[in-house]
């Protein structure tokens, strides 16, 4: 299939010779964005086309001036760069987060973005839609990569907090999305003591909940304002930081804490090793293998574009399958270095 | 198999020394004592699988998962039994026999099963566990465990369950192959100590550490003896009773390797500490010429005349059954002098003390020792130090020579296996060939340690992003960042295309502020070389 309005540059993917651009990684006039996880919603652009609440999380990480302008949509709401004709459409990735479905030429072009199809609480879940191409990420893009049911996970934490009654938990988490869809499931399964928190955690949970999330009780992990010593203070307690605080000075406060990561990086044993995890917990936002050939399989594209990850795999699966498959290898999304 | 499977995971994600032995001490306690044994020897990398080898697993593999997958997943995961216990389809009703089965049933399997039954009965087992038990299984014919467990730490372990000195144990430990049967019924109180009096042991050898700035002021003659830290490799030559062998540092026995030394009929029975080198005791040879007789199982005639080896003896163990251990060195060094004089042996000479004035002396003598012979370093014992198991501190110190330090460029990168698992943490660099008409980079080493983590992911990012070309795993780069490369020992080698091969090479210090264009050249390194 001849597509020649959608080019790869420099600032990433280009539609119709840069009337508007998909993530892009530098500032550009017009910007549709699919979530708001830094790698791929960078400030600066002139314009930014969203959903809702990807627009209100980059206010929130960004200041208000993070753009000239922008426009916010709803989920399936259709609209028009020029001649082109767009909407949103869920990808159960994190809140706000989008599949960019193009209408142009007769052909339909979606950018899923990055997806997961396990149940998330705090967003709405990944809607397969039919296309001609399927542009989509490949983080674990490798057989080797069968994330476990979530809930398995969740249960894993929270007996080893009950067989551990001395010692605090600290759990590495993404501060979009991970957080906030860990502290949910906690709550769901009945678990409703006290969750406290890195500061830098702090903002997103309280923007999930003013879009009516909640989130029980949180409070942020400070150590000069309780009443005991933290050693005492923290045990038996969960805390949630982002993962670049484990390795840091500011885990050592709480002392003697078991140290967790929730990330589908977990799956390999020496990588947590490596990391110094004494509890992994395979928790991801991103589809798994099996669950990105399943979503192929119902998107029935004529062609799949694998951003980034691990493309070979996937293109040969694809090809295997009678399905024409390229990797665009867009460098500066980050999330297969990410920890 | 499943209580075992989950002592490893428990191992793998603690930290602390202590947690492990408590980990290992509950699952010793509830364990008989041949599960004991069997687990013991898997965690202290003792255990031989003779018919079922990595390749053959990897083969039954292919048969079950597309091979090209596998291929991208193995470099990715860099572990072989990791990356099939994730990947392998796992039945969802699970035969009772190979899913319940007891550490001792599949090491007795793996260990009495023909080569064309293996098939067939690894098939089972992997069909039938659940993916961590699966992962143990396939670490236990794979080996390369690296749960962070040495054996001392599972001998301690199993000293605290029983109540039984360390040292009684280790002493023991090597007498009994897997799984270690009469030792552990004399630990646990089932039957008396067993006697191993007329066999040819290995004990385990003491360690030096190295010398810090910080223990110059330790160090002078009336203190610490010197001697030369040769080039060779350590072992120990024990005969008793007219049964001769020679053990590697770690135990392992490599008398059929060299068999000019362990055919040699000894009258007494002793067992000594040395260092093997190549070459004969007039003219000793080059760590690059042993190198072509180690792990050589049977070597032909050819080779050992052409490389024969000796040893250099430094210190007596045992001598006509009486333990030298608890004597201190001047002592068992005389007492080893003495015995290799009268015994006249072709094939074993004195380590000779080296004799200084102060410190400085010391100093001047180990930044010379590349000249005459190209010595390791020095080594500095305590006059007054007994012969102890494992590394103590402060009674041996190694004072090595200072490695050499170039500036070269990274030109290939391949992902890591083990600990860096699945970052770009294997790096090929080169120096810069000067032709009459132009300049070209050639490899002459490779490297992966010296860098700090945060330094590995700056790495890794650098890779995924300048990369210029992909040949299966290795990624091409780049041409622009300098890496300092520090290494022991540079000798001509056709391994590489600069015609020089590294000993040792690690990363010193990764240069992104110089230019490729600085970095150094193929003629400096020859100088080294030669």
């Amino acid at each position: 299939m001849k597509i020649d309005w959608i080019k790869k540059s420099r600032e990433g993917i280009q539609i119709k010779n840069g009337l508007f651009y998909i993530d892009p990684i530098y500032p550009v006039k017009n910007a549709v964005i699919t979530h708001a996880h830094a790698d791929h919603a960078r400030p600066g652009h002139n314009q930014i086309f969203a959903t809702k609440e990807t627009i209100e999380i980059m206010k929130e990480r960004y200041g208000a001036n993070f753009c000239e302008k922008f426009t916010a949509y709803d989920y399936n709401q259709n609209f028009k760069i020029q001649d082109i004709n767009l909407f949103f459409a869920p990808a159960g990735h994190v809140l706000g987060s989008a599949q960019i479905v193009i209408n142009y030429n007769n052909q339909r072009v979606t950018f899923a973005g990055d997806y997961k199809r396990q149940h998330d609480p705090t967003c709405l879940p990944f809607e397969p839609i039919k296309s001609d191409i399927f542009v989509t990420e490949a983080t674990f893009g490798l057989p080797v990569f069968k994330h476990p049911d979530a809930n398995t996970q969740i249960e894993i934490l929270i007996k080893s907090i009950q067989k551990f009654p001395n010692r605090c938990h600290i759990i590495g988490v993404y501060s979009l999305g991970k957080a906030q869809r860990i502290i949910k499931m906690l709550r769901t399964k009945g678990w409703m003591d006290t969750i406290y928190m890195h500061g830098s955690l702090v903002k997103i949970c309280r923007l999930y909940e003013k879009f009516g999330i909640d989130l029980g009780r949180l409070e942020p992990a400070t150590v000069k304002d309780k009443p005991e010593k933290p050693h005492e203070y923290y045990k038996g307690k969960l805390i949630l930081a982002p993962p670049s605080a484990l390795s840091d000075v500011w885990s050592r406060r709480f002392p003697n804490p078991i140290l967790g990561m929730a990330s589908g990086w977990m799956t390999v044993k020496q990588r947590a090793k490596q990391r110094g995890i004494n509890l992994p917990l395979i928790i991801s936002d991103h589809a798994d293998w099996y669950d990105i050939l399943k979503t192929i399989e119902e998107v029935s594209p004529k062609e799949v574009w694998v951003t980034h990850g691990s493309e070979e795999a996937l293109i040969y699966a694809c090809k295997k399958k009678n399905i024409k498959a390229k990797a665009l290898s867009i460098i500066g999304y980050e999330s297969d270095t990410d920890i | 198999m499943k209580r075992f499977s989950e002592l490893l995971l428990n191992l793998i994600y603690t930290t602390s020394r202590n947690d492990k032995i408590t980990h290992i001490m509950n699952w010793i306690s509830g364990s008989d004592t041949e599960e004991i044994g069997w687990g013991l020897s898997v965690i202290c990398q003792e255990l031989e699988i003779p018919k079922v080898k990595s390749s053959m697993v990897k083969e039954i593999s292919f048969s079950h998962l597309d091979k090209y997958l596998f291929e991208l997943s193995y470099d990715y995961v860099g572990d072989m039994a990791e990356t099939i216990s994730l990947i392998w389809p796992e039945e969802i009703n699970k035969e009772k026999k190979f899913n319940q089965a007891s550490l001792s049933q599949v090491i007795k399997d793996l260990k009495t099963i023909t080569k064309s039954e293996a098939p067939e009965l690894i098939t089972n087992y992997l069909n039938n566990f659940d993916q961590n038990t699966r992962w143990t299984f396939l670490k236990i014919i794979t080996g390369g465990l690296r749960v962070g467990v040495s054996s001392r730490i599972a001998k301690i372990a199993l000293s605290k369950s029983f109540n039984k000195d360390i040292n009684e144990i280790e002493e023991l430990w090597h007498a009994f192959n897997p799984p270690y049967r009469e030792l552990i019924e004399w630990i646990n109180g089932k039957t008396e100590k067993p006697n191993v009096q007329n066999r040819a042991i290995f004990r385990s050898p003491m360690l030096a550490n190295p010398l810090e700035e910080s223990d110059y002021k330790l160090i002078n003659p009336t203190t610490y003896l010197a001697e030369w830290k040769w080039d060779g490799i350590r072992i120990q030559l024990v005969s008793s009773n007219g049964n001769v062998k020679l053990y590697s540092r770690t135990g392992d026995d490599i008398s059929k390797s060299f068999p000019e030394i362990s055919s040699f009929k000894f009258k007494q029975n002793f067992s000594l500490d040395g260092e093997l080198m190549a070459g004969e005791i007039k003219n000793p040879g080059t760590f690059n010429n042993l190198q072509q007789r180690l792990n050589r199982k049977n070597p032909s005639k050819e080779i050992i005349n052409s490389v024969p080896t000796f040893i250099i003896a430094y210190d007596l163990l045992i001598l006509d059954k009486i333990d030298l251990r608890s004597k201190n060195i001047l002592e068992r060094r005389k007492k080893l002098e003495t015995f290799l004089k009268i015994g006249k042996f072709p094939f074993i000479k004195y380590s000779e003390e080296v004799s200084y004035r102060n410190f400085d002396d010391l100093e001047k003598k180990r930044l010379k020792c590349r000249e005459d012979f190209n010595y390791e370093g020095l080594m500095l014992k305590s006059k007054v130090s007994d012969y102890q198991t494992g590394r103590p501190k402060g009674p041996w110190y190694k004072f090595k020579r200072d490695p050499f330090n170039i500036d070269a460029v990274l030109l290939y990168a391949q992902r890591g296996h083990g600990k860096r698992s699945s970052l770009y943490s294997d790096y090929t660099f080169g120096v810069w060939k000067n032709s009459s008409s132009n300049k070209e980079l050639v490899t002459v080493g490779k490297a992966y340690s010296g860098f700090t983590d945060k330094e590995l992911i700056r790495l890794d990012k650098f890779i995924r992003t300048k990369t210029i070309g992909r040949f299966g795993p290795v990624r091409e780069v780049e041409k622009s960042l300098v890496l300092e490369v520090s290494f022991d020992d540079i000798q001509k080698s056709k391994r590489h295309k600069s015609g020089l091969a590294m000993r040792f090479p690690r990363i010193k210090r990764i240069r992104w502020d110089k230019p490729a264009c600085e970095a150094d050249t193929l003629e400096t390194l020859e100088k080294l070389a030669n």
